[in-house]
C-alpha cells in the first residue's frame, strides 16, 4: 500500500464498523444477484435438467456446435447485427443533428419548448410506443393516407407484413424514440465550448456554417467518441422489444434477433442449456466489440472509457 | 459580402425552423391522434381519417378498459412494484454510493471494480430465471423489486456527486463524534436531495414502464401481472389482425380487441407519465448531465 493511513489494522476496522457491515451485505447480494447467474453458464456446456441441477450431464461444446449449424441462429445474428448497426447510425446521426440545429435556435422560449418536447418520448414504454406506432402505419393510419393524397400510392398497404419495411420501421422507432435524450449530452457539450472560438471564426467571416463546421462539431468531438464507444458495446442490445412486440409471423425472417431466439429455445422449449449457449455468444461479443472499440480510440489518440 | 452573408443566415433560420417544427409535429401527432381514436367510436374508427379530434365522441373505450379485472390488477401492482421498488432502490443505491465515496474506507477501490464489473457482464436470460426459481421468487410479486435493486449506473451516479461535496462536512461531524450513520442519514443525505430526486425519477420510470419482467416471471399468475404486461397482450391481439388480414380467413378465431380500447388502455398507461412530465423534466435532464461527467 502506498497510503501509509490506509493498512488494514484492527482498530481502524472497528472504527469502519458500519462501512464494513454494509459492504458484506453489499457484497452478498451482489455475489448472489449479479455473479451467480454468471456461474449458470456451466449450464450451456451441460445438458441442464432441472431435477439434476447443477450436476445435469456434461456434454461439452455440443450445444454451441448445434448453434452454429442452426441456420436460424445464423440468420437471427445477421438481424441482430443489422438492426443493431442501423439503429446505432440513425440515432446518432440525428441526436447529433437535432443537437446542432436546436442550439442555433436563437428564440430561448422556443428552443426550451421543443427540447422539452423532444425527449419525451424516451419515457414512454415500448409497448406505448409500438402501439402508436401501429395506429400510424395501419392502412387506415397517417402514414398511408398522406402517401395516397399525395398519389405516391395508389392503395394503403401493410407495412408490418413486409420483410423489407421492417428493419427501417424499427430504426425510425428508434430515432422517434431516443433522438431528444440523445442529444441532451451533445448540448450540455456544446454550452461548453468557449465563446471566443465563435467570436474569433465570426471575425474571420464564418458563417453559420462555417461556424458549425469549425467550431461546434470540433468542439463536441470527444463526448461523440465516447458515446461511440459505449454504444458500439450496446449494439447487440439494441434489438429486443420492439422486434418481439412489432414482429410477426410474416416478417418472422427478419424481425427475429438472437434474445429472441433465447426466448424461443429457453422459455418455450425449455433447453435452458441452449438458451444460455446463445446468451454467452451475445455476451462475449458485446465485450469484445467494447474493447475493440475503446482499443480503436485509443490509436486514435482519442479519449476513451478505461 | 455583408449582404451575401445575412440572405445565407436568412435561409439557414428558415430551413431550421422548418426541420424542428417537422420533428415537433412528427413527435408529438402520433400521440395526440392516440388520444383522439381512444376517444372514438370502435366500429367508426376502422374507416379511418381520425387525426387530432375524434369524429363520434364516446367514453365507452375508457368504460370497457376501466371495467376489465386484470387491467385493474395490473393498475395495482404497477404503482405497488414502482412506489415500493424506488424506496428499496434508493435507500440501498445511496447506501452504497456513501460506502464507495469515503476515501478513509478499506476496501473502497475492490468494492467498486466489484459493481462496476457488473454494469459489463452479466449472466443472462436464462441463468437469472433459473436462480430466480431456485430461490423461489418467480410467481412472485417480490420478483419485481427484490433482485434488480441496485444499479452499478446510479450508484456511479450519486457516488460522483457525493464526492463533490466538501470533505470538511464529513471531518467536522467525526470530530463531533459523528458515526457513519448519521454523518450519512444527517449530513450527506439532505445535502444529496437534487440527485436523489433524479435516481429514484429513473427507477421509478423503470419500474412503471416494465413489462418483460412480468411476462418471464408471473406470466402464469393473473393477480401478479403489471399494467404494461396487459397492455402488451391487448397490443398483440390487434398485431395479429392486422398480420391475419392479408394472409386471408381466420380472422374471426380469437375475440380481437377494438384498436380504440387498445388505444383508450394506451393513454391510460402513459397518462401518468405525460401528466407528470412537465414539473419534473428538469430533474431528468440534470441526471443526464450529472451521469455523462466522467471521474
Amino acid at each position: 500500500m502506498k497510503n501509509p493511513s490506509k493498512r488494514i489494522t484492527w482498530k481502524e476496522i472497528s472504527r469502519q464498523k458500519f462501512l464494513m457491515v454494509c459492504a458484506a451485505i453489499f457484497f452478498v447480494y451482489g455475489i448472489v444477484f449479479y455473479y451467480v447467474p454468471l456461474a449458470g453458464w456451466v449450464m450451456a456446456f451441460q445438458n441442464y435438467k432441472p431435477k439434476d441441477g447443477f450436476f445435469s450431464q456434461f456434454v461439452g461444446l455440443e450445444k454451441f456446435k448445434f448453434l452454429f449449424s442452426d441456420e436460424v441462429f445464423l440468420r437471427d445474428i445477421r438481424n441482430t447485427l443489422a438492426m443493431g448497426v442501423l439503429n446505432l447510425v440513425t440515432t446518432f446521426l440525428m441526436a447529433i443533428i437535432f443537437a446542432i440545429l436546436l442550439n442555433e435556435v436563437r428564440n430561448m422560449f422556443g428552443k426550451k419548448l421543443v427540447q422539452t418536447i423532444s425527449y419525451l418520448p424516451h419515457f414512454l414504454s415500448w409497448i406505448i410506443v409500438t402501439g402508436i406506432l401501429h395506429d400510424a402505419l395501419s392502412s387506415s393510419g397517417i402514414v398511408n393516407e398522406l402517401l395516397v393524397n399525395l398519389g405516391i400510392l395508389d392503395s394503403p398497404i401493410n407495412f408490418f407484413a413486409n420483410p423489407s419495411y421492417f428493419w427501417p420501421i424499427v430504426a425510425f422507432a428508434n430515432v422517434w424514440k431516443e433522438t431528444g435524450w440523445n442529444a441532451i449530452v451533445y448540448l450540455a457539450a456544446i454550452t461548453s465550448i468557449d465563446p471566443s472560438l465563435y467570436e474569433a471564426a465570426t471575425l474571420d467571416g464564418a458563417g453559420r456554417w462555417g461556424k458549425i463546421w469549425h467550431v461546434t462539431l470540433p468542439g463536441i468531438k470527444s463526448t461523440i467518441m465516447i458515446l461511440l464507444i459505449m454504444n458500439v458495446g450496446n449494439v447487440l442490445n439494441a434489438g429486443f422489444e420492439v422486434q418481439y412486440l412489432l414482429g410477426n409471423g410474416l416478417v418472422k425472417s427478419v424481425s427475429e434477433t438472437i434474445d429472441i431466439y433465447t426466448l424461443t429455445w429457453g422459455i418455450s422449449q425449455n433447453d435452458y442449456s441452449l438458451g444460455t449457449a446463445a446468451g454467452i455468444f451475445k455476451s462475449v461479443v458485446a465485450i469484445i466489440l467494447i474493447l475493440g472499440a475503446n482499443w480503436i480510440a485509443k490509436r486514435a489518440g482519442e479519449d476513451r472509457l478505461f | 459580402m455583408k449582404i451575401k452573408s445575412s440572405t445565407m443566415d436568412k435561409v439557414f433560420v428558415t430551413c431550421n425552423t422548418i426541420f424542428l417544427v417537422l420533428f415537433v409535429t412528427i413527435t408529438v401527432y402520433p400521440v395526440l391522434n392516440t388520444v383522439a381514436i381512444s376517444f372514438n367510436d370502435g366500429i367508426d374508427a376502422v374507416r379511418g381519417g381520425i387525426h387530432l379530434w375524434p369524429r363520434i365522441f364516446t367514453l365507452s373505450n375508457y368504460k370497457t378498459v376501466l371495467n376489465q379485472q386484470n387491467i385493474i390488477t395490473g393498475a395495482i401492482v404497477s404503482v405497488a412494484r414502482t412506489v415500493l421498488g424506488t424506496i428499496f432502490a434508493l435507500v440501498t443505491n445511496a447506501l452504497l454510493a456513501y460506502v464507495i465515496s469515503r476515501k478513509r474506507f478499506l476496501f473502497r477501490s475492490q468494492l467498486s471494480l466489484f459493481w462496476v464489473i457488473t454494469m459489463y457482464v452479466n449472466g443472462g436470460m436464462i441463468p437469472t430465471l433459473v436462480l430466480y426459481r431456485n430461490l423461489n421468487l418467480t410467481n412472485t410479486f417480490w420478483v419485481y423489486v427484490i433482485p434488480g435493486m441496485i444499479s452499478a449506473f446510479n450508484v456511479l451516479v450519486l457516488r460522483t456527486y457525493m464526492e463533490g461535496l466538501p470533505s470538511a462536512l464529513e471531518e467536522s461531524a467525526m470530530i463531533d463524534g459523528a458515526n457513519d450513520f448519521t454523518i450519512f442519514t444527517r449530513i450527506i443525505s439532505p445535502l444529496c436531495k437534487p440527485v436523489y430526486a433524479t435516481v429514484a425519477l429513473f427507477v421509478a420510470v423503470g419500474h412503471w414502464n416494465s413489462w418483460f419482467d412480468a411476462m418471464l416471471y408471473n406470466r402464469m399468475n393473473a393477480q401478479y401481472t403489471t399494467l404494461q404486461y396487459e397492455l402488451m397482450k391487448l397490443l398483440s391481439s390487434v398485431m395479429q389482425q392486422s398480420g391475419s388480414a392479408t394472409t386471408g380467413g381466420n380472422t374471426a378465431a380469437a375475440a380481437v380487441t377494438p384498436v380504440t380500447v387498445r388505444a383508450a388502455a394506451t393513454v391510460v398507461t402513459m397518462l401518468p407519465i405525460i401528466l407528470l412530465y412537465p414539473f419534473l423534466q428538469r430533474y431528468f435532464v440534470s441526471g443526464m448531465t450529472i451521469g455523462s461527467v466522467k471521474e
